[in-house]
């Protein structure tokens, strides 16, 4: 089983430098993408491989950068984003890649910077992450001692200025409009939509914006092609993923696996399965933002179709699991509890509606819910569905509530009727 | 503004297109220096990067890491999202608490802890975790907390 963007991760080793990383053949990417192709080829070999973004959306990446505009009348200063503003609860796989490797990160961005044309590319980088901001200036600063960044890269012609900046800690600026504002130094709220970046970004430039770990997958596109990279899924979804997981399982962690590898294999092999004393009750396989998943759903490749088809997103991979002795309830009101502190505020309903679905949440697993509650939750998540709010924020908020409404039913029955938490006594 | 702070955000200046986005950045330096962000500080902000100083500051309440208050010595960021509230961050809140005398938001009379909650640190699978100033701490115990906070001044 090929694992290319983590075999040269060594977990408590420092990370690749340039002379490492070029002797296990890095950089060979963009050496031949700067000598030999043509921007659009770049973008060419990236269709064709079928990437999709990690980050949780899961947008065609080639067919995002082919929508930059091309023509002579088109803008000439575009810009590259790298979202590596983690902060999506329950998913720290980006960290183990910038951390782990952070020049194939770097190769990743200028690949990508090189097929839209953009001379200057923004990593957003969350605050907390101390430890990949000093792994990427020290590889950042390598590139531009060796001449790999700057004016004239490899005798192609081609500049291009990669800047690190680290942002002081929003969920929403993971959002890819908002982050385009707290990059100019705004308040990050949201932008409309359209026009989207592509077309009109950062500083009212094209402006192509990209998770890590899609951004990490580009030099292995380059290096071997679309067959190879499509033939590393077990499902018609392409690459691998690095998968996560955390909650009361024996070994939580992340293992690249290829896309579409089952709930089960993930949860029952590489992570070891539910620590002693513990059964496995549901999961929310993507992030605090995805449906839950139940055990009905172990045996589904995790792909993004076939998670889709299930109820819920592949989103960013990492799952948090749902023991048996963990209340439901009492999770969902931790979700919804973090989803209403970082709401941005900008719209009424997303403002509003959280904090009223948290009380709400409060109030049924402290005893003090009603029979009515239940519709009002149903209630609310319709009304921060999709298509009501400015932003995808409160629509994946609301993910896993309506799915523990479903899933969890006599759970929240109990609790109303019972006037109490039937977990408590449970809890260690 | 010390010449130490000014050569900071001119050398960030740099890097935009435009004074204005390095907004944060400038008010991450001046916090790096003087521990939080007073009202000044929004106002030299203001200033240097022409910006008004309401402006600057609804940008420096937006972010959970730029304090608009001071802060004790330490500040202890504990996590309190999904992965880590299912391993149990509830009662290392609670011993944080008991331990330090003080509630979240709030700082220990004698001027060395400010604890505070934040949001999913990306240590999932270590968890519980909390930060210390700019120091991830993984696979909390009360134990380990313990002897942790004994080691800082």
């Amino acid at each position: 089983m090929e694992t290319p963007l983590t075999e040269h991760i060594r977990p408590g080793h420092p990370s690749p430098d340039l002379a490492a990383y070029q002797k296990l053949g890095g950089y060979q990417a963009l050496r031949r993408a700067l000598t030999e192709m043509t921007p659009t080829e770049v973008i060419e070999a990236v269709k064709d491989s079928n990437l999709r973004g990690r980050g949780g959306a899961g947008f065609p990446a080639g067919l995002k950068w082919s929508l930059v505009p091309s023509g002579d009348d088109a803008p000439r200063q575009r810009y590259l984003v790298c979202n590596a503003d983690e902060m999506e609860p329950g998913t720290f796989k980006d960290r183990y890649l910038i951390e782990g490797n952070p020049h194939q990160l770097l190769e990743g961005i200028m690949l990508a910077a090189y097929a839209i044309k953009a001379d200057t590319a923004y990593i957003f980088l969350r605050a907390e992450y101390t430890c990949s901001e000093r792994t990427l200036r020290e590889a950042i600063a390598e590139l531009f001692a060796e001449n790999l960044l700057g004016d004239n890269i490899l005798g192609s012609n081609y500049n291009l200025n990669i800047h690190l900046h680290t942002s002081a800690g929003r969920y929403i600026c993971g959002e890819e409009t908002a982050l385009l504002n707290a990059l100019e130094g705004k308040r990050a709220v949201p932008r409309a939509k359209p026009p989207f970046p592509p077309q009109v970004g950062l500083w009212g430039q094209p402006t192509i914006v990209q998770n890590v770990e899609t951004l990490c997958c580009v030099p292995h596109i380059i290096n071997h092609g679309a067959d190879w990279f499509k033939g590393l899924s077990k499902t018609n979804n392409s690459g691998t993923k690095i998968y996560g997981v955390s909650g009361r399982v024996k070994r939580p962690g992340l293992w690249e696996l290829p896309l579409g590898t089952t709930l089960r294999e993930i949860i029952e092999e590489h992570a070891g399965g539910m620590l002693d004393g513990y059964k496995f009750r549901g999961v929310i396989p993507g992030g605090a933002s995805t449906d839950f998943l139940v055990e009905e759903h172990l045996d589904l490749p995790l792909d993004y179709e076939t998670v889709a088809a299930a109820g819920s997103r592949l989103g960013t991979g990492t799952m948090i699991v749902l023991d048996d002795r963990t209340c439901p309830i009492a999770m969902v009101h931790n979700l919804e509890t973090f989803f209403a502190r970082e709401s941005c505020g900008w719209c009424t309903p997303c403002r509003d509606g959280l904090p009223w679905i948290e009380k709400t949440l409060s109030a049924i697993e402290e005893g003090r819910g009603v029979a009515s509650d239940i519709d009002l939750l149903h209630q609310h998540s319709r009304m921060l569905g999709p298509g009501r709010t400015f932003c995808a924020f409160a629509p994946g908020a609301v993910e896993p509530l309506q799915s523990a409404l479903k899933y969890f039913a006599d759970d929240f029955e109990q609790h109303i009727s019972e006037k109490r938490c039937p977990y408590k006594h449970l809890q260690s | 503004m010390s010449p130490e702070e000014r050569q900071e955000i001119e050398h960030e200046i740099a890097c935009y297109p435009y004074k204005q986005a390095v907004c944060v950045d400038a008010l991450k330096i001046l916090q790096k220096h003087r521990g939080w962000v007073s009202d000044e500080a929004v106002k030299e902000v203001a200033e240097i990067l022409e910006m008004s100083p309401s402006e600057v500051d609804s940008v420096a309440t937006f972010y959970n890491l730029i304090y608009r208050q001071p802060t004790g010595r330490h500040v202890i960021h504990v996590c309190d999202s999904i992965s880590c509230w299912v391993m149990g961050c509830g009662s290392i809140c609670e011993h944080l608490k008991k331990r330090l005398g003080i509630n979240m938001g709030e700082t220990t009379p004698d001027g060395r802890f400010t604890l505070l909650p934040i949001v999913c640190l990306g240590a999932c699978d270590k968890a519980p975790a909390m930060m210390v100033g700019k120091t991830t701490h993984e696979n909390l115990t009360p134990e380990t907390i313990d002897a942790l906070l004994e080691k800082l001044p």
